[in-house]
């Protein structure tokens, strides 16, 4: 929202060298400020802090139970409901702490969208899984919500599908088809921010791929979060890599650097598949 | 005799067992429906279900009987539903987790499988005497929702977390109330389970007698109730009053009666299998 903060140095606790993400000085949408996550008394996340910046594609990777979903299920405070979660530090997105108290968790989702592992459609038309996010924040112009269905349909690059079948059951269609639902749902309340949570983990390669372009032209739109299991996925798509490790954040930098070559030598035996 | 050959006998032996017993619990079943069938269908008429009770047994009907059923079930369906509902999303969705919560919930489950006389005591002395009540269909009706509500927010419950997280998820992620997720999804999503439990439910009610004996349903009403607070007698106590007699007359009417009163609970169940069926085909996961 505003820039106050452009001329800010990323943050990188635990990593020495400061990779350039912020190469031409555009804002920081999300920032995490030395955060630490609990379920009781396990720490899932161990003082990381890291900075990402507008209209980026940030992916985590590591290895199962690092902390990647914790950490990302943190922009949206998805972890609100878990029992046992609590947590230290801020989380900031546009220079505004979305922990505190003043912060309403309903207005905060409707910019932080999620696309899940799973497709979870809700058991309902294509069209009212799209209208629903409006539906629920009172929008009665049913024009206006048809509009946006169908824009959003376009924008998940699902409409020429479907086109025909708005009113079919959202449970019918293919497994990509339903993840790209799925995001079109959640493009439809018009976030500044994507949170991705494998999105592509249980589908075909070809319908990844589909969502792997996808995810490509929505970086023009939306700040985007990716976790990934998928090592090339993260290579493919994403500006900064940010690998996680036992709730350690190893290193964070540029996804080309990242790959071909990091700093850390338990990076690169993630990536190079000796471990994990 | 080897291994092998001892466990299959063993599972011979459990299956004929398991077959055993079920048969000779429908055999049972069916000599029964069919003795009552074969003693009350004679008397089956339109006469039967129109005429008010008398002391002869040729011309007494059922009407004040079922009139009386359909205003107790009425009510009991108007007082449990939404009661028995709203504590079960209560406890489901809202209620804190903790030892008040859990002391609870054993509780309710107990409740379950406390004897429908104590209910009826209950009433008796809460809606009856202490509400001044009286003898009414109101407070027949609040006895056997009392006597239902823990299998329905037992039901109800159970409906709600069948339905998978990741709605949940879905609908918070879009930012959506804790009751817009409830009311747009998670009820939608379990209502046939909900709907199922509640059929079940009243048609426990239907057949009770004891605590209706003991609210003070009567065995002889000569007029169909006009309102809540009017007395009443009700199908099974009608039976009950029938059975007891000593002519043959009326116990041909008792058989007859059973014949309406299980006309009726099948058709209530066959309505909560259909509507367990058509909400599950419509919510494949
Ligand atoms: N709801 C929970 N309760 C307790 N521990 C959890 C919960 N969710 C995750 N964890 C633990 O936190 C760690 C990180 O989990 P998660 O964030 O799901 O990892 P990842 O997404 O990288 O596989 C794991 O060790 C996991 O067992
Ligand atoms: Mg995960």
């Amino acid at each position: 929202m505003d820039s106050e903060t452009t001329s800010q140095q990323p943050k990188t606790s635990q990593v020495e060298t400061k990779p350039k993400l912020n190469p031409n000085n555009r804002s920081f949408k999300l920032q995490a400020e030395n955060i630490d996550v609990f379920y009781d008394d396990f720490q899932a996340i161990k003082d990381i802090s890291l900075d990402i910046v507008e209209n980026s594609i940030t992916a985590f990777i590591g290895p199962s139970g690092c902390g990647k979903s914790t950490f990302l299920r943190l922009f949206n405070r998805m972890n609100d409901n878990i029992d046992g979660f609590h947590m230290n530090g801020k989380i900031l997105i546009d220079n505004k702490n979305i922990y505190d108290e003043s912060i309403k968790v309903e207005e905060l989702r409707k910019k932080v969208g999620m696309v899940f592992q799973k497709p979870n459609p809700f058991p309902k038309s294509i069209y009212e899984n799209v209208a629903y996010g409006l539906r629920i924040q009172g929008v009665k112009d049913e024009e206006f919500i048809e509009n946006r269905v169908i824009e959003s349909l376009k924008q998940a690059t699902l409409y020429s599908e479907i086109e025909d079948n708005l009113d079919k059951q959202a449970l019918s269609l293919s497994g990509g088809q339903q993840q790209r639902l799925c995001i079109a749902r959640a493009l439809a309340v018009k976030p500044s921010v994507l949170l991705m949570d494998e999105p592509t983990s249980a589908l075909d390669p070809i319908s990844s791929g589909k969502i792997e372009d996808l995810i490509h032209e929505l970086k023009k739109e939306f700040t985007i979060v990716i976790v990934t299991h998928n090592m090339q996925q993260a290579a493919r798509v994403s500006d900064n890599t940010a690998f996680l490790y036992m709730g350690n954040l190893v290193e964070y930098g540029d996804t080309q650097k990242i790959f071909t070559n990091p700093e850390k030598d338990r990076t690169q035996n993630y990536i190079t598949g000796r471990f994990g | 005799m080897n291994n092998a050959k001892f466990n299959r006998l063993k599972d011979k032996a459990f299956k004929y067992t398991g077959i055993i017993a079920s048969i000779s619990g429908i055999v049972v079943l069916a000599i029964f429906i069919g003795f009552v069938i074969y003693m009350g269908v004679q008397r089956l008429s339109w006469d039967f279900i129109v005429q008010l009770p008398s002391r002869f047994a040729e011309e007494s009907g059922i009407y004040t009987a079922w009139m009386g059923t359909v205003w107790i079930m009425v009510f009991t369906t108007l007082i449990s539903f939404p009661l028995g509902v709203g504590a079960g999303i209560y406890l489901e969705e809202y209620a804190p987790e903790n030892r008040w919560s859990k002391f609870l919930e054993i509780n309710i489950s107990n409740l379950a499988s406390v004897p429908s006389i104590i209910y009826g005591l209950l009433g008796l002395g809460v809606f009856v005497r202490m509400m001044q009540m009286g003898n009414s269909i109101l407070a027949g009706a609040l006895t056997l929702s009392l006597l239902i509500l823990p299998i329905i927010i037992v039901s109800t419950r159970e409906a709600i977390k069948a339905v998978p997280s990741s709605i949940r998820d879905a609908s918070n992620a879009l930012g959506a109330s804790k009751w817009q997720t409830i009311w747009h999804q998670i009820l939608p999503a379990s209502f046939g389970g909900i709907l199922t439990g509640v059929i079940l439910a009243l048609s426990r009610a239907i057949g009770e007698t004891a605590p209706l004996i003991v609210v003070g349903a009567l065995v002889y009403v000569p007029f169909a109730p006009q309102n809540p607070l009017d007395e009443f007698t009700v199908l099974p106590v009608q039976i009950y009053n029938w059975v007891s007699r000593p002519q043959e007359e009326f116990i041909i009417n008792a058989a007859a009666a059973i014949i309406v009163l299980l006309g009726i609970t099948f058709i209530m169940n066959g309505i909560a299998v259909y509507l367990r069926n058509k909400w599950q085909s419509k919510m494949e996961w």
